[in-house]
């Protein structure tokens, strides 16, 4: 088993060209910075591919497959060693992140084609890569947090790429800021895990956390609190409420950033952080429900705000959110093999949505203002023809992926307990939202009257080495649910089958009961989540494409919510007041002026200031004056006496002060 | 009141009235003599007590040879009323009452360990010449020969320092 | 029998007044004899303890006081004579020059 054995060469390779592009791709022209950051991850690609088939021929008791490097922690009894583990769910992240990952790769050699920094660039992208395998193929906890940790460094590092511009070094902050405080929490869990548990191994924990009894809804155990902490770090890095302020102003970064990162494979690490820790959630139904409605919430509150913004990339980081809302919803009922489907799906048409935005944002030379655009389908046919596959495939027509995906994921949140109809209703409409901001985005940059200047704007094609990964991707969002369909004409859907080792570990495999439920129900709610898609895009069509001057009016009649909704519900202003400017305040006016300053300088200072004032006192004593020495003299005397003859003189000190 | 306790309160208020007058005389040839006379109330102090040769080489060597070169080093230089200079604050206002403290510490302090000190010094119990140069020679005898070498010092010293400037 | 902290008081009042005389007087000869005046009052108190213990030592430290300030006045006034010499005058406040 040759690559399974030597797990560690998937992250290197990329480590390796990050490391060679770093140190020397300064000097190289593009093409071979080209060759050693396409190459390393093209290779590593591989070496997934072939990891994959060698696992596909493992015997099933040695599933989970763990192999342990070296041992980087050890003390006392806590050993924490640098070991990689495949199962199903891995192999699942694994070639989503290393194929769609590669994709990009090649996309950005053209996007940033003309940009300075070409080698830091794809330094920086090999980098995320290294961490985020890490991620993935991590067996323990503390492993995985160090990808963690790294891939929230490398979305600070690209986020901020063009660091002379102040709005991209400020999101570049604001990104890792952000991702800390989620950290904060995903750390209180690790150490609550390990004083439960006595290990941060995937294996050993949930062997002991399986004959646990679950937690009774509403009590805050001890698996509640560690799930809502390991949670918290989940709405950091996958932009939750209330932790998801930091993506839309990443958008700063390049576009194939946007794509790798905040698409396919970053934001979802929180995702897969549920899903792996899924026996400890499947113990906690609070934290399940917690997860099920912050999804949920997210996931309208996130379309809601996409409805009106008119920066291209940022309607597609709103709908980045959303739809990992639905991700977390997923989780959150328990059908985890189905938001890890959604993630893998999602990927596809995300990843391909961006870059076809990047497309877009190319040809138009630089401009993001979908209201400056409009009448490209004929000019850019390529790009149009992508991004409509991608549109259809996230509002969830089918045959394409996202249709499958999102609807196993109603199905579920239907059928859950503890307000699964109330989730679903929600669920539903933020779809209707979601196809109704995608055609838009649509039907503003592609159709509709030319709203620019044709003398300064010059469209055209992107070159090939943008355009192919593109298609690749469209073929995915095209096939990708297949793997799921034949769920509908009763044969089993093997994307699920697949995970089941994985998820039913926990015991959330499904009473007979219940799966014939669950395919009586799925007919209709197919029916009505098509009829909703269709609805979307037929309100779009209408205030588009047919009164083009609706949308205006419509503005201005509803003036509040437009302009609530337009600035994203002042929450980033919210935050600045509450958080930001206390802390700033807290920072200068306490700890800088007054602690650092007055105390602590002041007290040095102060002691020179003492010393020589003393000194300037005490120098009068030197006077040069004969009688005042003898005052001093009998002074010193009259101590000496009063020390060696107190004994004597007590009762008459004390007599006198009677 | 017996009669060695007059002559010691008599003696003790010249002793007293010298130094006062010591402090209160504004030539110095006067305060000299009002030592002079200190010294030989205090002579006669040590007569009561029975210590015959001290008081005797306090007349002889204090009265006779010190103070005398005291009056010599007044008269040679010709010193006159004192000036009446006041350039310590300190002096001036702590001196007084710190001095008065001293002496009254002092005091308290023998006043009130009377149980310790036994009451004896009388006129009776004289101390014979004899044993006291006998000690002299015996046991401190080592400190006697040091004195003559220190008193030899002394003297190149007083010349050494009162000798004219080599023109 | 006169007890012996009579003779002790007197030398503590004795030594007072030395202390007080040297503190006010601006003569250095003045301030010379109340050094001495001083030294007599340790003496008596030597005597007196030296009575009252039955002890001789006690007078043959006088003795040996006597002697010291013996050779403690020649010096002394030899330096004053060289004082006067240099400043022209006897007033000790005149010899400032250690003043800060």
């Amino acid at each position: 088993m040759p690559i399974l054995d030597n797990l560690w060469i998937i992250p290197l390779l990329p480590l390796l060209g990050s490391a060679i592009n770093g140190l020397f791709g300064g000097k190289w022209p593009n093409n071979i910075v080209n060759s050693v950051a396409v190459g390393s991850t093209g290779l590593s690609f591989a070496c997934a591919l072939e990891a994959v088939r060698e696992f596909s021929q493992l015997p099933p008791d040695q599933i989970p497959f763990v192999k342990q490097f070296f041992t980087w922690i050890a003390a006392g009894t806590f050993r924490a060693g640098f070991d990689l583990q495949v199962d199903q769910l891995t192999v699942v992240m694994l070639l989503v992140v290393t194929g769609v990952g590669w994709l990009i790769h090649i996309y950005a050699t053209g996007y940033m084609a003309h940009e300075g920094g070409y080698y830091r660039f794809f330094s920086y992208l090999n980098l995320f890569m290294f961490f985020m395998l890490l991620l993935v193929l991590a067996a323990n906890y503390v492993l995985l947090f160090v990808g963690w940790e790294g891939v929230g460094l490398c979305s600070y590092l690209l986020v901020g790429f063009y660091f002379l511009r102040k709005s991209a070094a400020d999101a570049g902050k604001k990104a890792f800021i952000v991702n800390r405080i989620g950290d904060f929490g995903f750390m209180l869990g690790m150490f609550l895990l390990f004083k439960t548990f006595g290990t941060l191994d995937f294996v050993p924990m949930f062997a002991k956390a399986v004959p646990m009894p679950a937690d009774a809804m509403g009590q805050m155990g001890t698996l509640t609190v560690a799930c809502l902490l390991l949670f918290v770090g989940a709405t950091g890095k996958s932009a939750q409420l209330p932790l998801y302020v930091w993506l839309p102003d990443a958008m700063e970064g390049p576009t194939p950033v946007s794509a790798l990162i905040h698409a396919a494979t970053m934001v979802t690490a929180g995702v897969y952080v549920v899903a792996r820790s899924h026996v400890l959630f499947m113990r906690a139904p609070s934290a399940m429900l917690v997860v099920a409605i912050i999804g949920c919430a997210t996931a309208l509150f996130a379309a809601t705000i996409g409805l009106v913004q008119t920066d291209i990339k940022k309607v597609l980081a709103y709908s980045t959110v959303s739809q990992l809302g639905y991700m977390f919803l997923a989780c959150g009922v328990g059908a985890f093999s189905a938001g890890i489907f959604h993630l893998m799906t999602h990927a596809f048409f995300k990843a391909l949505l961006f870059l076809a935005a990047g497309s877009v944002i190319h040809a138009m030379g630089g401009e993001q203002d979908m209201l400056k655009m409009g009448g490209l389908s004929k000019k850019i046919k390529w790009t149009y023809i992508t991004m409509l596959t991608a549109t259809l495939a996230i509002a969830g027509f089918p045959p394409l992926a996202g249709f499958f995906s999102k609807d196993a994921i109603l199905l579920n949140a239907f059928q859950s307990e503890n307000g699964g109809h109330f989730l679903y209703a929600v669920g539903l409409f933020t779809a209707l939202l979601t196809s109704f901001y995608m055609f838009r985005l649509i039907f503003l940059t592609f159709f509709g009257k030319q709203r620019y200047d044709e003398h300064h704007v010059h469209v055209h094609e992107s070159p090939k080495s943008m355009l192919v990964p593109l298609m690749i991707l469209a073929v995915l969002s095209l096939v990708g649910g297949w793997l799921a369909a034949p769920a509908f004409w009763g044969a089993p859907d093997y994307f699920a089958k697949f995970l089941e080792p994985v998820f039913a570990q926990g015991g959330g495999a499904e009473s007979a009961a219940a799966e014939a439920a669950a395919h009586a129900l799925e007919m209709p709610l197919a029916i009505v989540a098509v009829i909703t898609a269709t609805l979307g895009l037929g309100i779009a069509y209408w205030l588009y494409i047919s009164k083009p001057a609706k949308p205006a009016e419509l503005a201005k009649s509803m003036k509040g919510a437009y302009t609530t909704l337009f600035h994203k519900y002042y929450v980033d202003e919210l935050y600045a007041a509450v958080v930001v400017k206390p802390l700033l305040w807290l920072s200068t006016k306490v700890l800088w002026q007054t602690v650092d300053v007055r105390m602590i300088d002041g007290a040095v200072n102060g002691v020179a200031y003492g010393a020589t004032e003393v000194g300037d006192n005490v120098r009068h004593a030197q006077s040069g004056n004969t009688r005042s020495y003898a005052v001093w003299v009998v002074i010193g005397a009259l101590v000496v006496i009063a020390i060696v003859f107190w004994p004597y003189l007590k009762p008459a000190a004390v007599g006198m002060v009677r | 009141m017996n009669a060695p306790l007059v002559v010691f309160f008599f003696l003790a208020a010249i002793a007293i009235l010298g130094a006062i007058s010591l402090i209160l005389q504004r030539h110095p040839i006067h305060s000299a003599l009002s030592l002079i006379v200190v010294m030989v109330a205090l002579a006669g102090l040590y007569l009561l007590m029975g210590a015959e040769f001290v008081a005797a080489v306090q007349i002889i060597v204090y009265g006779g040879a010190i103070m005398v070169l005291f009056i010599f080093v007044i008269m040679l230089l010709n010193a006159g009323v004192e000036e009446r200079t006041n350039m310590s604050k300190m002096a001036g206002w702590a001196g007084l009452p710190l001095a008065i403290a001293l002496m009254g510490f002092l005091a308290a302090a023998v006043a009130r360990s009377t149980d310790r000190v036994q009451a004896v010094a009388q006129s009776g119990a004289t101390a014979p010449t004899k044993v006291v140069a006998g000690l002299l020679f015996q046991e401190f005898v080592y400190p006697f020969e040091l004195t003559s070498f220190l008193i030899l010092v002394a003297i190149i010293g007083a010349i050494v320092l009162a000798q004219r400037e080599k023109q | 029998m006169i007890p012996a902290h009579y003779y002790l008081v007197l030398s503590a009042i004795l030594f007072g007044l030395g202390v007080v005389a040297f503190i006010f007087r601006r003569n250095i000869i003045t301030i010379f004899m109340s050094i001495e005046l001083m030294l007599n009052a340790v003496n008596l108190a030597f005597v007196a303890f030296s009575q009252a213990w039955n002890r001789l030592d006690g007078q043959v430290f006088v003795l040996f006081v006597i002697v010291v300030a013996a050779a403690e006045a020649a010096v002394g006034l030899g330096i004053i004579i060289l004082i006067q010499r240099n400043r022209q005058s006897l007033n000790v406040e005149r010899v400032d020059l250690l003043k800060l």
